[in-house]
C-alpha cells in the first residue's frame, strides 16, 4: 500500500462520498415520502388507489434495484422519457425503497390491535383524529427498526448507480482501477469511505431503535 | 410490436439465450443459499452461545456484512484478491464466495432471533412435564424454531436471487449482461430493442421472486 497514492486519490474519494450521499439522502426521502402514502392507502383500504399501491409494492420489492435501474435509464428513453442519470438515481432508489418503506409501515399499522381504533371512535373521536393521535404513533414505533434497516439497505445499494455511470464512491473506485491499476489501494479506500458513509448511520439508527423500543414498553 | 422492440427476443435464439443467463444468475444464488443455510445454522448456534469472545467475533463479522455492500465485497474477492495474494479465482467461485459469506451472516442472525423468540417457559413446561432434554428438543423447540424460521429464510433466498444480479460487475454473463449483448447485437436493426429486453428481464424477475414471496407470506400467516 503507498501512503501517495491514497493521498493522491482522497479528493476523488471524497468528492464521490459526496455525491452517492446527497443521492442516497434524495432517494430516501423519496422513498420514505412514498412509503407513507403507499402504507396509509393500504391501510385505509380506499378503493383503487389501495390496489395500485400493493401493485408497486409487489412488483418493486421483487425485482432488483441494477434491474430497475437499467430499464428507467435504457429502456424509457425509447419511450421518450429520458432523464438525468441523477434523476434517474434518486428515482430508482426512491421507487424501490418506497416500496420496502411502505411494507415496513404497513406491517407496523397491521400490528396495532382493532380494538384500538374502535376505542377512540367509541371515546367521540372523528376517524382522522384516530388515525393520527393513536394509531400512527404506535405503529410508527413498531416500524422503526424496518425502517432503520431499510435506510442503511438503501445506502448500500447506491453502490448499484455505478452501472448508469453516476461517479458514485463504486463508480470512482472502478474507474481509478481500470486506469492505474493501483487495485489495493483503491479497495481500501473505498471500504473506508463506506465505512465513513455507513458506521454513523448504523450506530445512530441502533440509538433510535433502542430509544423507540424504550417508548413502546412505557417507561 | 417493432416499435417496442419486443420482436428482437424472437430472432433465433435470443430468449433462449436470456434465459440461459438468468440461469446462470440462479445457479449462483441457489448454491450461495444451500451454503448459507448450512453455515448460517451453525452460526445461528453459535451466536446463542455465551462465550464473550465468540459473540464479539460474530457480532464483529455480521456488521461487516451488514454495512458493506455487496458489490464492494465482490471486487475485493475478486479483484482484491487476484492482486494481494495472487489468487486467481474464476469469477463464478468468487461470487459464490461473496454471497455465501453474506448469506451465513444473514441466515445466523434470523436463526439467532429464532431461538432466542422460544420463551424459557417453553423449556420449563416440557421439563416439568418430564420429557427428556432429547425430547424437549425435537418435540418441542425444534418445530417452533422451524416455522419461525422457514419464512424469514425464504425471503433471505428471494434477496439473494435479487442482489446475484449484480455479478455481472465482475465480468460474469448472466442475464443483464446478455440483455445487453442482444440489444448492441441489433442496435441498427431494432433501434427501441433496449426497451423490450429490459422489460423482459424485469417481468423475468418478478415472476422468479414473486411466487416465492407470496408463498413466504402465506407460511408466516399460518404458522404465526
Amino acid at each position: 500500500m503507498n501512503a501517495d497514492i491514497l493521498i493522491q486519490y482522497l479528493p476523488l474519494y471524497r468528492d464521490a462520498l459526496y455525491l452517492t450521499w446527497k443521492i442516497g439522502w434524495l432517494g430516501i426521502a423519496l422513498a420514505f415520502l412514498l412509503g407513507v402514502w403507499c402504507a396509509v392507502m393500504c391501510h385505509l383500504h380506499v378503493p383503487i388507489l389501495a390496489r395500485l399501491s400493493r401493485i408497486y409494492i409487489e412488483v418493486f420489492r421483487n425485482t432488483p434495484l441494477l434491474v430497475q435501474l437499467f430499464f428507467l435509464y435504457f429502456a424509457l428513453p425509447k419511450l421518450g422519457l429520458r432523464v438525468s442519470a441523477q434523476v434517474c438515481g434518486v428515482l430508482g432508489l426512491g421507487l424501490l425503497g418506497g416500496a420496502y418503506m411502505a411494507e415496513s409501515l404497513r406491517s407496523g399499522l397491521e400490528s396495532v390491535a382493532p380494538i384500538q381504533t374502535e376505542s377512540a371512535l367509541s371515546l367521540g373521536m372523528t376517524r382522522e383524529a384516530a388515525f393520527f393521535h393513536v394509531i400512527l404513533p404506535q405503529a410508527v414505533s413498531v416500524s422503526v427498526p424496518g425502517l432503520v434497516a431499510n435506510v442503511i439497505f438503501l445506502l448500500k445499494e447506491t453502490s448499484v448507480f455505478s452501472t448508469i455511470s453516476l461517479m458514485d464512491l463504486m463508480f470512482t473506485a472502478k474507474d481509478l482501477i481500470g486506469m492505474y491499476a493501483k487495485t489495493i489501494e483503491c479497495l481500501f479506500l473505498l471500504v473506508v469511505f463506506y465505512l465513513i458513509m455507513l458506521l454513523p448511520v448504523s450506530v445512530l439508527g441502533s440509538f433510535i431503535e433502542r430509544k423507540v423500543r424504550h417508548a413502546e414498553f412505557g417507561d | 410490436m417493432q416499435s417496442l422492440g419486443i420482436d428482437v427476443l424472437w430472432k433465433g435464439t435470443n430468449f433462449l439465450r436470456l434465459l440461459g443467463g438468468l440461469w446462470v444468475a440462479l445457479r449462483i444464488s441457489l448454491i450461495s443459499v444451500a451454503i448459507s443455510i448450512l453455515l448460517g445454522l451453525l452460526a445461528g448456534v453459535l451466536m446463542t452461545l455465551k462465550n464473550p469472545v465468540l459473540k464479539a467475533v460474530l457480532r464483529c463479522y455480521l456488521e461487516t456484512v451488514r454495512i458493506m455492500p455487496q458489490m464492494v465485497l465482490l471486487f475485493i474477492a475478486y479483484f482484491g484478491t487476484t492482486r494481494v495474494f495472487g489468487w486467481n479465482i474464476p469469477a463464478e467461485s468468487a461470487a459464490i464466495f461473496v454471497f455465501s459469506f453474506w448469506g451465513t451472516a444473514e441466515m445466523g442472525d434470523l436463526v439467532r432471533g429464532a431461538l432466542i423468540s422460544i420463551l424459557a417457559i417453553q423449556y420449563e413446561s416440557a421439563y416439568s412435564l418430564g420429557m427428556t432434554k432429547a425430547q424437549v428438543y425435537c418435540h418441542v423447540i425444534l418445530p417452533q424454531t422451524v416455522r419461525r424460521l422457514i419464512p424469514l429464510s425464504i425471503n433471505l433466498i428471494t434477496r439473494m436471487v435479487k442482489t446475484t444480479s449484480l455479478v455481472m460487475m465482475i465480468g460474469i454473463v448472466e442475464v443483464l449482461k446478455v440483455a445487453q449483448q442482444i440489444i448492441e447485437a441489433n442496435r441498427k436493426a431494432s433501434p427501441n430493442a433496449a426497451f423490450g429486453v429490459f422489460a423482459t428481464v424485469f417481468l423475468l424477475y418478478f415472476l422468479i421472486c414473486w411466487p416465492v414471496g407470496r408463498l413466504a407470506a402465506y407460511l408466516e400467516k399460518r404458522w404465526a
